[in-house]
C-alpha cells in the first residue's frame, strides 16, 4: 500500500493509490438515482471497506456469542477477538494500557460518560468548564446538563471569521476555577484543526483536565494520546470506516480509577449482594451490560485497515482534493466558502447566493452526489456566521478529482435550476 | 424519468424568489410560529380572521425554496377562504405530497406545483411546515409548531 519511496513530495498525489483503496469500498460502485454514487458526506459517516464487512459477516456466521462469561468455545473466541480489538485501539492511539480504553456507543456517549462521572464527582457551583463556539452539539449539551446539575459555569472560546479559535481569548478564560477544558480536535462543520497541544498545555498549567472530541480527527490524522497528554479522548468507529454504534473513550488510568461507574448492570461488577456491590476493574467498570460485540470486532478490523494506509499521505491527498475544490469553486459566482482556517482538513462548507443549502442537497442528490446540508449539529457556528445552514462536502481518501468535478458541475446545475 | 425540474417547477422558483404575502401583518388577530428543528427552517404565520373567514394572511421567516414557495402559494390560496375550506385544502395538500392518491387538482390550483415533493420524502416537512402551522392556528393552538 505504501509507496513512500516514490519520487518527490510534489508528486505524492500520484503516489497515493486511490484506485486501489476505492476497490475496497463496494458501495462506491453503487448507483443513486441512476447516476454513479459520488459520496461526499464522509464527515457524517465514512463508508466501510469489504474487509470490515467480511469481519462482521464472519463473526455472525461463525462465532456469534456473548463474551466474558461463557465457558464454551464460541464465547472464548468472541471474548478473545473483542479484547484483541481493545488492544488494537490502545496501539492505534498509543495509550499506556488497555485499562484506559472504554467502549461506548460513540463519541456522544463517551462525552456524556465523562460529564456524568468525572463531572458530577469533581465540579460544583464555583467551578468553570471551558468549551468553544466551534463545538458539535455533542460537546455542548452534556456540559449544559452538567452545568444545571452542579451549578458549574460554561465559558465559550470565540472564533474568528476564518473559523479559528481565538487563543488570546482562551487564555483570558483560563483561571484557577477552570476544572475542565473540552474541545473538538477538528471542527465537523468547518474542518478547522485546533491547536490542541497548546490548549492542553495551557489548561494543565492552571490544573484543569482536558477532554478532546476526536470524532473528526481519527480518520485524518495520527492520534497519540501520550504525546498529546490529554486526559480524555473520545471518538466514534463509524467515521473511521467501522460500524455505527461503537465508540471509544480513552481516559488516563488514575482518573478512570477515581471515577464512579456510569451505568450499573452485568459485566461491570465483581460481586453483588443485596446490600452491596463491588465494581469490576477497569475497563469493565464502565461497560455495563452486553456490549456491541460485533461493533467492537468491526472497529478492530477498521483499525487494521487504516493501519495499512499511511494516514499522513492520505491526508495530504485529501488536502489536494480540497485545494482543487477551492480552486474550482472560486470560479463560481455567488459561492462563499465558510471556514477558511489555515490549518484545516478536507471539509468544504459553503453557501450559494439565493439558494438554500437544502435545495443544493436535493439537486446534488439527483445527480448521485451525497453531501450534507444543514447546521451540522453546530448551531452556534451557524449563529456566529449569521447563516441558517451550509452545504458541506467532506472528502475521504477514496474520493477523486472526478468527484470534485461532479460536485462543481452539480453546483452549476443548482444555479441553472434557480436561474 | 423523473427530472429535478419536476420538483423545482417554474412557479416554485418564482415564489421562492419573490414570495407573496411576505412580511408582518400589523392587524393580525392570530399569529403562530412554525419551526423545523431538523433543518432550521422557521416561519411566522399572521392571520386576520373575521369569524369563520380568513380576511388576510401573511408570513415571514427563512427556509429553503420548497418551504418559502409553499408558504407563499398557501397564503395566496387562503385569502378569502373560510376556516373549514382551509382545513379541507390542508387535507387535500397533505395527500398531494405524501400519497399516490388521486387529488382534486382543480381545487388545489397552483398548489399542485408541489406534487414533486412526494418523490423526496426528506423534503415533505419543508413543504408542510406552513400548513401544519396554519392547521394549528385554526385549531386554536398557541404553542409553536414543530415538525419533529
Amino acid at each position: 500500500m505504501n509507496k513512500q519511496n516514490t519520487a518527490t513530495k510534489l508528486t505524492n498525489e500520484a503516489s497515493f493509490d486511490v484506485e486501489k483503496v476505492r476497490a475496497d469500498f463496494p458501495i462506491l460502485f453503487e448507483q443513486v438515482r441512476g447516476k454513479p454514487l459520488v459520496y461526499l458526506d464522509n464527515a457524517a459517516t465514512a463508508q466501510k471497506p469489504k474487509q470490515v464487512i467480511k469481519t462482521l459477516d464472519t463473526y455472525y456466521r461463525e462465532y456469534n456469542s456473548n463474551i466474558h462469561r461463557g465457558v464454551h468455545t464460541l464465547s472464548e473466541k468472541a471474548t478473545a477477538v473483542y479484547e484483541e480489538a481493545r488492544n488494537k485501539v490502545k496501539e492505534f492511539i498509543n495509550a499506556d494500557s488497555i485499562k484506559e480504553i472504554i467502549f461506548t456507543r460513540g463519541t456522544t456517549e463517551s462525552i456524556n460518560l465523562v460529564a456524568q462521572t468525572f463531572g458530577r464527582n469533581n465540579l460544583s457551583s464555583n467551578d468553570e468548564i471551558i468549551i468553544t463556539e466551534l463545538e458539535h452539539h455533542s460537546n455542548i449539551v452534556p456540559w449544559q446538563i452538567l452545568s444545571e446539575q452542579t451549578g458549574a459555569t460554561l465559558k465559550y472560546v470565540p472564533i474568528n471569521d476564518a473559523g479559528e479559535l481565538i487563543l488570546e481569548e482562551y487564555e483570558k478564560l483560563l483561571n484557577e476555577k477552570t476544572r475542565l477544558v473540552t474541545i473538538g480536535h477538528i471542527s465537523n462543520a468547518l474542518g478547522t484543526i485546533n491547536p490542541i497541544e497548546t490548549i492542553i498545555e495551557k489548561a494543565h498549567a492552571v490544573g484543569a483536565k482536558v477532554l478532546i472530541d476526536g470524532a473528526q480527527a481519527v480518520p485524518h490524522t495520527r492520534v497519540d494520546v501520550n504525546e498529546l497528554n490529554c486526559d480524555f479522548y473520545a471518538f466514534s468507529g463509524h467515521k473511521l470506516f467501522g460500524p455505527t454504534g461503537i465508540g471509544v473513550l480513552y481516559g488516563k488510568q488514575a482518573l478512570l480509577e477515581a471515577m464512579p461507574p456510569y451505568q450499573g448492570g452485568g459485566d461491570m461488577i465483581k460481586t453483588v449482594s443485596m446490600k452491596k456491590t463491588t465494581y469490576n476493574d477497569l475497563p469493565h467498570k464502565f461497560e455495563a451490560g452486553t456490549p456491541h460485540i460485533a461493533g467492537v470486532i468491526g472497529l478492530g478490523s477498521a483499525i487494521d485497515y487504516v493501519s495499512e494506509i499511511d494516514l499522513h499521505e492520505a491526508a495530504e491527498y485529501e488536502n489536494q482534493l480540497l485545494q482543487y475544490a477551492n480552486e474550482q469553486a472560486a470560479q463560481i459566482s455567488g459561492l462563499v466558502p465558510v471556514g477558511t482556517a489555515k490549518n484545516k482538513t478536507s471539509i468544504f462548507s459553503f453557501t450559494l447566493d439565493g439558494i438554500h443549502p437544502h435545495d443544493i442537497g436535493t439537486i446534488l442528490d439527483d445527480e448521485g452526489i451525497a453531501i450534507r446540508a444543514g447546521h451540522h449539529c453546530a448551531m452556534p457556528v451557524m449563529e456566529r456566521f449569521k447563516i441558517p445552514a451550509t452545504a458541506r462536502a467532506s472528502f475521504a481518501f477514496y474520493n477523486t478529482r472526478e468527484d470534485v468535478d461532479a460536485l462543481i458541475q452539480g453546483i452549476d446545475k443548482c444555479k441553472q435550476v434557480f436561474s | 424519468m423523473f427530472d429535478i425540474k419536476d420538483l423545482y417547477q417554474e412557479v416554485i422558483v418564482d415564489h421562492n424568489r419573490s414570495p407573496r404575502n411576505f412580511g408582518k401583518l400589523d392587524d393580525a388577530n392570530k399569529t403562530l410560529e412554525g419551526f423545523n428543528p431538523l433543518c432550521g427552517d422557521r416561519l411566522t404565520l399572521y392571520l386576520k380572521t373575521d369569524g369563520n373567514k380568513i380576511d388576510d394572511i401573511a408570513f415571514d421567516g427563512s427556509g429553503c425554496a420548497i418551504s418559502v414557495a409553499s408558504a407563499s402559494l398557501m397564503t395566496d390560496a387562503m385569502k378569502g377562504k373560510s376556516l373549514d375550506e382551509a382545513e379541507g385544502l390542508f387535507n387535500e395538500f397533505h395527500d398531494l405530497i405524501t400519497t399516490e392518491n388521486e387529488v382534486d387538482t382543480e381545487q388545489l390550483g397552483k398548489l399542485a406545483a408541489l406534487a414533486g415533493v412526494r418523490d423526496y420524502p426528506a423534503r415533505v416537512k419543508c413543504a408542510s411546515l406552513c400548513w401544519h402551522t396554519l392547521h394549528a392556528v385554526i385549531q386554536g393552538d398557541d404553542n409553536p409548531v414543530s415538525t419533529e
